[in-house]
């Protein structure tokens, strides 16, 4: 069985966390919309390609960060990892294969229902819960990630200190996001969400967040930030890491 | 308990094999699944046939333990040499003593005997022959084949390895460019009096090549070479229904006294030679190796050597998807592998089929353009690097796998 903890019918996004699992009636629904999420041609196939390259910093950066063995199948086995704006949980699944205890977080109920139908699918024991981070009684955890989550939220600065909170000591951050430039403004808005790629509507690029706003709002949450790294696309080798930080950046942050 | 393994290898040929093997280096659990009896595919005269398999191959089967058993049991390859019928003016690529062989030569049955072997001895493959799969089934979060006996194997990622007729391919609806070349390959070994001097000895005639591959030597110190002869489909049957003797006359018409008196060593068998090629080796949960995903002529021996870097590719794709927690059926991480192979295989097989096709014209015009061709060829250092590397296999991106 799943020990999906999810509150579907909730219209407040922070709700508090019920054990109830998902009724068969909804268990349809939200199963459709999980298959919409998984599908890589889907609307989330941006995500789909990005997973991979988020995936690659996150590898280089928990082997570093723990000194893992960069062959290791499990290097999470026996930390925990939260997840916050997880969706359906492509990032997720993932980090429990590396072994680790995983807890997603989405403001909208319907993703956390669709992340823990497909999980409980796939097989995996992962804690879904609907509902805003900081407004949660989580606990703390020893990776923290949020991708491409804070340029959609309003208040940053309190966000930033709410996943600060969740960091156990000695834990890692990760955090993706795009940047505010000339560039992201044409790809990310007109090319991207115009050709489909991205749901219309997905971002306000007003909204954005450049490297050392975010670097800045670390600071004050009493966090460090790494060497932030470019998430480029070129014809040849798709969507990859690079040096250019213009239109999506990805970067680590530890506890001073 | 159902076993759920990480691979459901349909085909347990050569390519499929070593597939499992190289999988299992990596972690990798497999279900390898064959409709032929192992027993009957290693008995003497199953498979009559011989592999070039070139330096980047060898690196595979080094990767994947075979280097002892499978080390005496090749034969070098020199050099080879190109003619055009028994004309003057000769092609010969033959690499520096520093830059090391261009491969070398093993009895197909060599080959299954050392793979099954080490299958056998592999806790990570769980080896299934010989079965008979009933279908075949890919859905959201896994594949499974269901087997004659009603077992239902499970697994994250299903390959397709069963050779041309592949029906995880046919099921796919992948749309196959082909075409037959409506020519038969004559498969034979040959005992000869003078040594190969290990010389590979690719002949063209206007039907297709005729090629000699050196072997070692018999258990009576017999020289030995295989043979490969093309031969129009029409012309078939009756080249089938030779005696052993008119056979014998009729390859010593076309190899002259290369290599002095011959004999048969073994039983003729014949190929028919087609070429084909997919696009798009990968679907939901689905990837295709080996001759499923491109059928060739064999003129340049390119189609093991093809196979086994594709699965050098899948391994290095499957092993990273593993390093980052991806799903073996990740549609990311098999584009990754399509789109690595998607030019390789289109350059090999471009490249042996413009031979076959420059070295198939008749009529005398094309002789003198063919001999101009190796002429030029021979003058030309880099194209012969070019051609060198290709039958080494090493040109391109490779595989980890297949790298020193
Ligand atoms: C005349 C000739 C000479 C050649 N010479 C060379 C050479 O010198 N060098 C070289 O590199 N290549 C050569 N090739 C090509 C080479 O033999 C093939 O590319 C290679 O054997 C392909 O291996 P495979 O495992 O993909 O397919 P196959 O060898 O065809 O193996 C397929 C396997 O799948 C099994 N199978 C089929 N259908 C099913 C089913 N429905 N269910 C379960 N199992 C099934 C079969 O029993 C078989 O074991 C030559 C080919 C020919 C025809």
């Amino acid at each position: 069985m799943s020990d999906a903890t999810t509150q579907p019918r909730s219209n407040t996004s922070a709700g508090t966390i019920s054990g109830a699992t998902i009724r068969a009636d909804e268990a349809a629904h939200f199963g459709k919309l999980a298959k919409d999420w998984w599908d890589p041609k889907g609307s989330s196939a941006m995500l789909h390609r990005l997973n991979p390259v988020r995936l690659q910093f996150l590898r280089e950066a928990i082997d570093l960060h723990w000194a893992c063995d960069i062959e290791a199948r499990r290097p999470l086995a026996g930390k925990s990892a939260l997840d916050v704006g997880c969706g359906a949980g492509l990032l997720c699944e993932p980090l429990a294969r590396l072994g680790a205890d995983v807890t997603g977080v989405d403001a909208a109920p319907e993703n956390a229902a669709a992340a823990a139908v497909h999980a409980e699918g796939a097989g995996f024991d992962i804690r879904y819960i609907a509902g805003e981070v900081g407004a949660l009684d989580l606990g703390t955890f020893d990776l923290v990630t949020a991708m491409e989550v804070i340029e959609h939220v309003a208040d940053k600065r309190a966000f930033v200190a709410a996943l600060a909170a969740r960091l156990a000591p000695g834990g890692l951050m990760v955090l993706s996001t795009p940047n505010r430039t000339p560039q992201s403004r044409l790809l990310m808005i007109g090319a991207a969400e115009g050709v489909g790629l991205i749901p219309r509507g997905t971002h306000h690029w007003d909204d954005f967040i450049t490297p050392e706003e975010l670097d800045a709002l670390l600071d004050e949450a009493g966090l460090d930030m790494g060497e932030p790294r470019g998430i480029g696309f070129s014809p040849a080798k798709g969507l990859h890491l690079s040096d250019n930080l213009a239109l999506n950046y990805i970067v680590t942050a530890r506890a001073r | 308990m159902t076993d759920k393994r990480d691979l459901l290898i349909l085909g347990g040929g050569l390519v499929g094999m070593t597939l499992a093997l190289a999988a299992a280096k990596k972690g990798l659990s497999s279900h390898l699944v064959d409709r032929a009896d192992p027993a009957s595919l290693t008995a003497d005269g199953f498979d009559g046939r011989a592999s070039a398999i070139s330096t980047a191959s060898w690196r595979l089967f080094r990767h994947v333990g075979l280097e002892e058993t499978l080390e005496p049991h090749g034969c070098d390859i020199a050099a080879i040499a190109v003619l055009d019928q028994m004309k003057r003016g000769r092609l010969d690529f033959r690499p520096e003593p520093h830059e090391g062989t261009l491969g070398r030569m093993f009895a197909n049955r060599q080959l299954r005997l050392a793979l099954h072997e080490a299958a056998k001895k592999e806790p990570l493959i769980s080896w299934h022959a010989p079965v008979e799969v009933l279908s075949r089934d890919r859905s959201e979060f896994g594949v499974s084949a269901t087997l004659g006996d009603g077992t239902v194997l499970e697994a994250a990622l299903m390959i397709g390895a069963e050779g041309r007729g592949s029906p995880s391919r046919e099921e796919a609806g992948f749309k196959m460019a082909s075409w037959d070349y409506s020519h038969r390959a004559m498969i034979t070994g040959l005992d000869h009096s003078k040594s190969h001097e290990n010389i590979a000895w690719e002949i063209f005639y206007p039907d297709g090549p005729f090629a000699l591959l050196p072997m070692l030597d018999g258990p009576d110190g017999q020289h030995r070479s295989a043979l490969v002869w093309t031969v129009d489909e029409k012309d078939a049957a009756g080249v089938l229904k030779l005696s052993d003797r008119a056979f014998l006359a009729e390859v010593h018409k076309r190899m002259g006294d290369l290599l002095g008196e011959l004999t048969l060593n073994s039983s003729r068998s014949s190929y028919p030679l087609s070429f084909q090629h997919t696009a798009k080796i990968v679907e939901h949960r689905l990837a295709l190796v080996g001759d499923s995903a491109h059928g060739m002529h064999p003129i340049a021996g390119q189609g093991l050597n093809l196979g086994l870097r594709d699965v050098g590719a899948l391994v290095e794709v499957l092993d990273e998807a593993l390093r980052l927690g991806l799903d073996l059926g990740d549609a990311q991480v098999l584009a990754k592998y399509e789109k690595w192979r998607a030019l390789d295989s289109l350059m090999v097989m471009g490249a042996t089929d413009s031979l076959t096709r420059i070295f198939g014209i008749p009529g005398k015009t094309a002789s003198a353009v063919r001999r101009l061709g190796m002429a030029g060829i021979q003058r030309t250092s880099w194209l012969k690097a070019f051609f060198m590397n290709e039958a080494r296999g090493v040109s391109g991106d490779l595989p980890e796998l297949l790298k020193a």
